[in-house]
């Protein structure tokens, strides 16, 4: 009787590349169904185009490369990307603004880097770069909370580019973060900012909500092992230690750190685009660096640079960072002297 | 040496796995003696260091426990007949090994009188014999680890003059799924196993004794406190220690340090922190080396898995095939797929059963398809990290995959390569599916060429100066004996010259030749502000005068 020969590990056990990337595809629902609940079907229809437009990218350089399609459909790495970048797009930006930006992730950010496990920059935040630079408009119009807008118009203002008349004025909104900036510069304190219509508890109105649901989205993943816990405490630990010290200095010139912490764009890039693992460091206290990186530099950004949110921009820094942090952080090998 | 803690029961190595244990399956009946097969097929080697030298012949009529082979060299271990019959054949056979490789064996035609040879001197009370004449007959019992590495146990046993261990560490762990051979023989000698610690101790001379048992087997620890009752536990101070069922618990430097807190350095052994480590079954066969003054002629087998039909612990004879102990337990069945020596974590899979067991071999699984890890084409590692978490070793594997992917062995040597004990926590959690221990074995074999590689060609550059300079020397030897010829014929040349003028001649030729020589030494190569002409004697005095003066 002859058998089978393979080296060992016999075994098997733990998640796969593609049940790994369909955990995160899971943690993102609650996150989303909130951000349909407050901002409209405009939400979905992203997710929809995003998706459709990541796996056709993606099938056609797979197909360009002569790799085999079905393993790396199958992955899911395509669809994450897609979600993750339709999740931060304006609910009712036009289509081609997603298809665009999912392309450009995917194509260009993934595939001209070697493909899944090779790219050295978080495709989706390549992505949502690409387009906050090149349609700055179109990027930042966002719809106030509950924009009270069916089905149907949802997909006519997508795909026609162009809004109903009686809809525009209700589609122009501002973020949060984005009312904050532009108000500070006109003189505002923080306090009447704050206390103003498009403002919840602590963040924006709707936007809390939809933090809170990504966070437990997100603490899911970090319970499953999925994402490190170590990206997330660095990101929101400095996030917290930067503002808190800002704001002890002058509370009217500067958020709260409880703002900074539950806006939007911190919980979701803390935990759902900083842990990507192939462009993160991967070293235990790497990733603790890495993670308050990301955090520092989204404070300096949102605060002292030129644009309202730096959560991408700070998260693309730091993969440029990530290789050098982890050969400096290599852990103490087993038996190696404690120094 | 370092500041030692006292030993406690709550330290935790880095990673591990928690694994499904598959003890059921094979645990539930006593060990079963094995059939006494028809023909016995030793290797030679059996163990880590030189194969043992063969003393018995060709057609010799030999009876069980006999000495059919002694060890050559201090790393080495003598192999015994497992049973009475003739040696038919010294030859090469198929041994358990995953490329099918042959290796020197003996064969042994049993006669089924099985009668044992005159045996060693019991000696039950072995504290009236020397350490060192016990030590030597674990030497003479070619006894050799039975957790797997089979290291010649005589040579643990022999820490040098200048160490005292401290500890004597018994690995009771048998951390691997699916493998029970050591808790039925926990739970079977338990007495005889206490009593091969107290001999191994006494060798030793260590006082404290800790016995390490992973908590997931409560009766094999019953068992051992029961025989512990029974005895002085003062001196030696035995331990009995369960240790949490996390894989590799039973890594000798994991359980050193769940133990006693320790870590045995990188490249290191563990008796540079005071620490001997000995198998259980290993301690059992000491127990009947010198109680009963028998040799390692069997040991106990685990022969496990969906493809065999009644999983047990068998008794089994060193040298039976791998293919008779599955048919004594009921043969395979329908879902055999894969053929493992050893567990499913470190084992390595055979491609024929024809192969006899060795010392070392403490499980025979025989995988079906689902208890396997699905065969899937390995993906692009995506930098998760999962195997960083789990490593016992504290690596980082995936920087070890890219840089022993990349071949740059260097680089793999800057990571560790060499503190990985290979027992694969990171290829089972790696969500891409990466055979990465393969890559690291694949980067130590290469890395192991290359050293002999350059060490080989050290000893080519060292001929090859040799070389050289015996020929220079040769040159040099030949031309003085020309010279020495030439100016001896010149001495002859003028033959009716009276003595002094010939002395003369003589004392001017050496004259001549020495200014020669002077002014060749000294004079610097001619450059064109010299003159290129030949000088002849005269001028040649001026230069080297002139090369004075300056």
């Amino acid at each position: 009787m002859r058998f089978s020969t393979a080296s060992s590990p016999h075994w098997f056990v733990g998640p796969s590349v593609s049940q790994l990337m369909r955990q995160v595809l899971y943690a993102m629902l609650p996150g989303l169904a909130t951000l349909v609940w407050f901002f409209g079907w405009g939400v979905l229809l992203h997710v929809a185009i995003a998706s459709g437009a990541a796996l056709a990218s993606e099938a056609v350089v797979l197909a360009l490369r002569g790799k085999p399609l079905r393993l790396f459909l199958g992955d899911g790495s395509a669809l994450v990307t897609a979600w993750l970048l339709a999740a931060a797009l304006p609910a009712f930006s036009p289509w081609w603004i997603t298809t665009l930006g999912v392309a450009f992730a995917i194509v260009i950010a993934k595939h001209l880097y070697g493909g899944l496990g090779y790219n050295p920059f978080n495709p989706a935040m390549v992505g949502y770069v690409v387009l906050l630079i090149s349609f700055p408009l179109e990027m930042t119009t966002w719809p106030p909370v509950n924009p009270g807008v069916d089905f149907a118009s949802s997909v006519q203002i997508i795909f026609s580019g162009h809004p109903a008349e009686h809809l525009a004025d209700a589609l122009s909104g501002a973020t949060p973060l984005d009312a904050v900036k532009t108000q500070l510069g006109l003189g505002l304190g923080i306090t009447e900012i704050i206390n103003g219509p498009a403002f919840g508890l602590i963040g924006g109105q709707g936007w809390e909500w939809a933090a809170m649901a990504f966070l437990a989205g997100g603490l899911w993943l970090v319970m499953k092992r999925v994402a490190a816990w170590q990206i997330p405490a660095g990101m929101l630990g400095s996030l917290a230690l930067l503002s808190g010290i800002f704001y002890a200095l002058d509370p009217q010139a500067h958020a709260s750190p409880w703002f900074h912490l539950l806006s939007f764009s911190s919980i979701y890039g803390a935990f759902f685009i900083a842990t990507d693992p192939v462009t993160a460091s991967t070293t235990p206290r790497g990733r603790l660096l890495f993670g308050a990186g990301v955090g520092a530099l989204t404070y300096l950004i949102r605060c002292f640079g030129g644009y309202p949110d730096g959560v991408a921009f700070a998260v693309l820094l730091m993969n440029i960072a990530a290789p050098t942090i982890d050969y400096y952080t290599q852990p103490r090998v087993f038996g190696a002297r404690r120094d | 040496m370092a500041f030692i803690p006292s030993p406690g029961p709550s330290w935790r190595f880095h990673g591990g796995l928690r694994l499904a244990s598959h003890a059921a399956e094979s645990i539930g009946q006593a060990v079963r003696p094995a059939a006494l097969p028809a023909r016995l097929i030793a290797p030679l080697q059996q163990h880590i260091g030189s194969p043992a030298k063969p003393v018995a012949q060709v057609g010799e009529s030999v009876r069980k426990g006999q000495l059919l082979a002694q060890s050559d060299g201090y790393i080495s271990a003598a192999v015994h007949a497992p049973s009475s019959g003739v040696i038919v054949a010294i030859e090469d056979r198929p041994i358990a090994h995953p490329s099918g490789l042959s290796a020197p064996c003996l064969i042994l035609d049993t006669d089924g009188r099985d009668d044992w040879a005159d045996a060693l001197p019991p000696w039950p009370d072995y504290l009236s014999v020397a350490p060192v004449e016990l030590r030597q007959r674990v030497r003479q019992a070619g006894i050799v680890g039975l957790g797997g590495a089979a290291f010649p146990t005589a040579v643990k046993l022999n820490p040098g003059a200048n160490t005292q261990p401290r500890w004597l560490i018994l690995n009771g762990a048998e951390c691997e799924p699916y493998i029970t051979c050591d808790d039925r023989l926990m739970r079977e000698r338990a007495a005889d196993l206490i009593n091969g610690a107290r001999i191994m101790s006494y060798i030793l001379g260590v006082e404290e004794v800790l016995i390490g048992v992973e908590d997931n087997k409560p009766q094999a620890i019953e068992a051992l406190q029961a025989a512990l009752r029974g005895i002085d536990t003062r001196n030696p101070a035995i331990d009995l220690r369960p240790v949490p069922t996390i894989y590799p618990a039973g890594g000798e430097k994991q359980l050193i340090k769940v133990l006693t807190g320790l870590e045995v350095p990188t490249h290191g052994l563990p008796n540079e922190i005071g620490v001997v480590c000995q198998n259980v079954g290993t301690a059992v066969s000491v127990h009947d080396a010198v109680v009963h003054g028998r040799p390692l002629i069997s040991r106990y087998v685990t022969v496990t898995g969906r493809g065999v039909a009644h999983p047990s612990v068998l008794d089994a004879r060193i040298g039976t095939l791998v293919g008779e102990l599955v048919q004594q337990c009921g043969g395979y069945t329908r879902q055999a797929e894969r053929l493992i020596i050893g567990g499913p974590m470190m084992g390595f899979a055979i491609p024929d059963d024809q192969v006899p067991i060795v010392k070392g071999c403490n499980c025979i699984l025989v995988a079906g398809a689902d208890e396997l890890a699905p065969s899937q084409p390995a993906m692009p590692c995506i930098r998760c990290g999962a195997c960083a978490d789990v490593c016992p070793a504290d690596l980082l594997p995936q920087q070890l995959y890219w840089h022993a992917r990349a071949k740059d062995l260097d680089k793999t040597q800057e990571y560790h390569l060499f503190d990985c004990i290979e027992c694969g926590c990171c290829s089972a959690v790696c969500p891409s599916h990466i055979p990465l221990v393969q890559y690291y074995r694949f980067a130590k074999t290469e890395i192991a060429a290359r050293e002999r590689e350059r060490q080989q060609s050290d000893v080519a550059r060292r001929r090859h100066e040799f070389r050289l300079e015996r020929l220079e020397r040769e040159k040099q030897e030949k031309e003085t004996k020309l010279r020495k010829r030439r100016e001896a014929l010149q001495n002859k040349e003028p033959p009716a010259a009276p003595k002094d003028s010939t002395q003369d001649a003589v004392a001017a030729a050496i004259a001549r030749a020495k200014a020669k020589k002077a002014g060749q030494a000294s004079t610097p190569p001619p450059t064109e502000s010299q003159p290129v002409a030949k000088p002849d004697a005269d001028t040649e005095s001026a230069i080297i005068s002139t090369d004075q003066d300056r």
